[in-house]
């Protein structure tokens, strides 16, 4: 098999007696779009926090693109793109601007920075549009660009936080067509989303409840083991308990 | 009777026009959905309908009221839970019930049977902050603080964001319940499949209607042949059909892709399995579907 580009074996998070990650293992392989559900509070976001190497883990194992995330946090930041809906882009920064600062922020040197703006300015479509500010642009057409700009350092690995939330339902399809041509590339792709319609998009999902993963599989697998008929519906079984 | 009526409601923040001619009413005790993306003006609409703002051009009455020279009237009738949460976050539970009940004049014991659903999930943490609430606990209490003066219309802006699968399905469950008080609910959402949960709904784009009717009668609208297609390779599956002849779209739609074809094709099924072939697909299902609220919002945006 393949070697994970994501794992972990019992990686825990507390705070104080609070366990708001309790020993979840999974691995997660080179072009795999992975889903990280879980209602709020069940630890979604701690487990990504420590896996993009914002947060010390209490104990056991993360290896994210072959660094260990407990030793080497600043080596991990380098290797993955996150992009969420709440932070991605500054507005008042033009779109060349935002490229520019992202590159540098990711230690690109300005030659590349700069041919990486004409390829993804020519990718989306932006060229009449590249130095207006962010915040005058529609809200879809940010989301393709913060994404495109999470990858502009070429990470094995983009976190995707509610990348997609809002967004009217075809800007949000060829969102997501971005996505499977990244992993089309080899990217690893790891999503948090409350929507199950895009829960059905990813290859595996992992469901998570008060702090463990308890269901990790197929979408396709889960709605059998389930017996039901949606994602909806094994998220209504699993979180009620 | 209709509860509320909008008449050509225009508003413009600077160039950007939120709400262009916008026509539609709402029937008494009818729970109406307004479904859009973010900047559809959905916001702009209920803030208009809750007097908080006023239209540049047009007119909104409510219950026969209009909603510009009568707010003082209307905002003791109507019940509006903003996107935002609103309410005390230093206050409690408890407390800020009260303190929305008595600035309408009312106790929570008056009207405590409109909540007791909901209320009875919030009273084991009636002493907690409300600044301490998880997302799903919060939109319930929300919606207490917006039903304690029992309202005669409802105003909710997507009480179902940011709120998980199992409190969003919950939240449905309690509005239904409500309308069997008869009280007429406007609820906006940016969600397509919760427009089956609803009586009628409006789906609303860059600030006009693109389709008012029933659920059932706008995906009986959806006019071309719409198929469910999968095999292993989802990102080469959807390139390919796009390029298939006679393709009019194709979109993932959760584990299969929609292949939408410009006209009826004898056979289709069998045409699309062998040209999936031809492209060296493998496990291809391929089925006749109906359209769903979705396909028809994605196939009025391409149209325009």
């Amino acid at each position: 098999m393949e070697e994970p580009v994501i794992f972990t074996e019992n990686l825990t998070k507390t705070f104080g007696r609070f366990t708001a990650v309790n020993k979840i293992s999974f691995s997660v392989y080179p072009g795999e779009i992975f889903g990280f559900l879980g209602a709020n509070g069940a630890g979604k976001t701690t487990a990504l926090r420590m896996l993009s190497g914002l947060l010390k883990p209490s104990s056991g194992i993360a290896q994210v693109a072959g660094v260990d995330v407990m030793r080497q946090p600043e080596q991990v930041k380098r290797r993955i793109g996150y992009m969420s809906q709440k932070f991605s882009l500054y507005e008042d920064l033009t779109i060349r601007e935002n490229i520019r600062f992202y590159g540098g922020v990711y230690g690109l040197k300005r030659a590349v920075v700069k041919q990486k703006t004409s390829e993804l300015i020519d990718k989306l479509e932006l060229g009449a549009h590249v130095d207006q500010l962010v915040r005058s642009l529609p809200l879809g057409w940010r989301q393709k660009l913060a994404l495109s700009v999470a990858m502009l350092h070429e990470p094995r690995i983009v976190f995707l936080d509610e990348p997609t939330s809002g967004v009217d339902p075809l800007t949000r399809r060829q969102f997501w067509d971005l996505i499977y041509e990244a992993a089309h590339q080899g990217v690893t792709l790891m999503v948090t989303t409350h929507y199950m319609e895009e829960a059905e998009y990813c290859k595996r999902i992992s469901m998570m409840v008060d702090g463990k993963i308890e269901a990790l599989d197929t979408p396709g697998q889960l709605k059998k083991q389930f017996n039901a008929e949606s994602m909806d519906e094994v998220f209504r079984k699993l979180a009620r308990g | 009777m209709q509860a509320i009526e909008v008449q050509q409601i225009t508003k413009s923040y600077g160039d950007l026009k939120a709400l262009d001619e916008l026509t539609f009413s709402v029937a008494s005790g009818e729970l109406f959905g307004l479904i859009g993306p973010d900047g559809a003006g959905k916001t702009s609409l209920l803030r208009i309908l809750a007097t908080l703002i006023v239209p540049d051009k047009g007119s909104a009455r409510i219950q026969q009221h209009d909603v510009v020279g009568d707010y003082k009237y209307l905002r003791n009738i109507l019940g509006y839970m903003p996107g935002r949460f609103s309410l005390y976050q230093d206050l409690s539970i408890e407390e800020n019930l009260a303190f929305f009940a008595s600035v309408f004049g009312t106790s929570i014991a008056d009207n405590y049977h409109l909540i007791q659903d909901i209320y009875v999930q919030l009273e084991p943490f009636r002493k907690r902050r409300a600044g301490a609430l998880s997302g799903g606990m919060k939109q319930k209490l929300a919606l207490c603080c917006a039903l304690i003066h029992k309202p005669e219309v409802l105003l909710l802006d997507e009480p179902g964001t940011g709120v998980d699968p199992v409190s969003r399905k919950e939240f449905w469950d309690m509005l239904k319940r409500l309308k069997e008080w008869g009280i007429t609910i406007l609820v906006s959402t940016p969600n397509m499949d919760e427009a089956e949960l609803c009586d009628r709904v409006g789906l609303l784009h860059k600030g006009k209607l693109l389709a008012l009717d029933t659920p059932a009668n706008i995906r009986n609208s959806y006019d071309k042949p719409l198929y469910e297609v999968r095999s292993q390779d989802m990102y080469r599956l959807i390139g390919d059909l796009r390029q298939m002849p006679g393709a009019y779209s194709c979109y993932a739609f959760g584990e299969y892709a929609h292949l939408t074809l410009l006209h009826p094709i004898d056979g289709a099924e069998i045409t699309i399995l062998q040209y999936l072939e031809s492209r060296q697909h493998r496990d291809m299902e391929v089925r006749a579907t109906r359209a769903g609220v979705e396909d028809c919002f994605i196939a009025s945006t391409l149209d325009q």
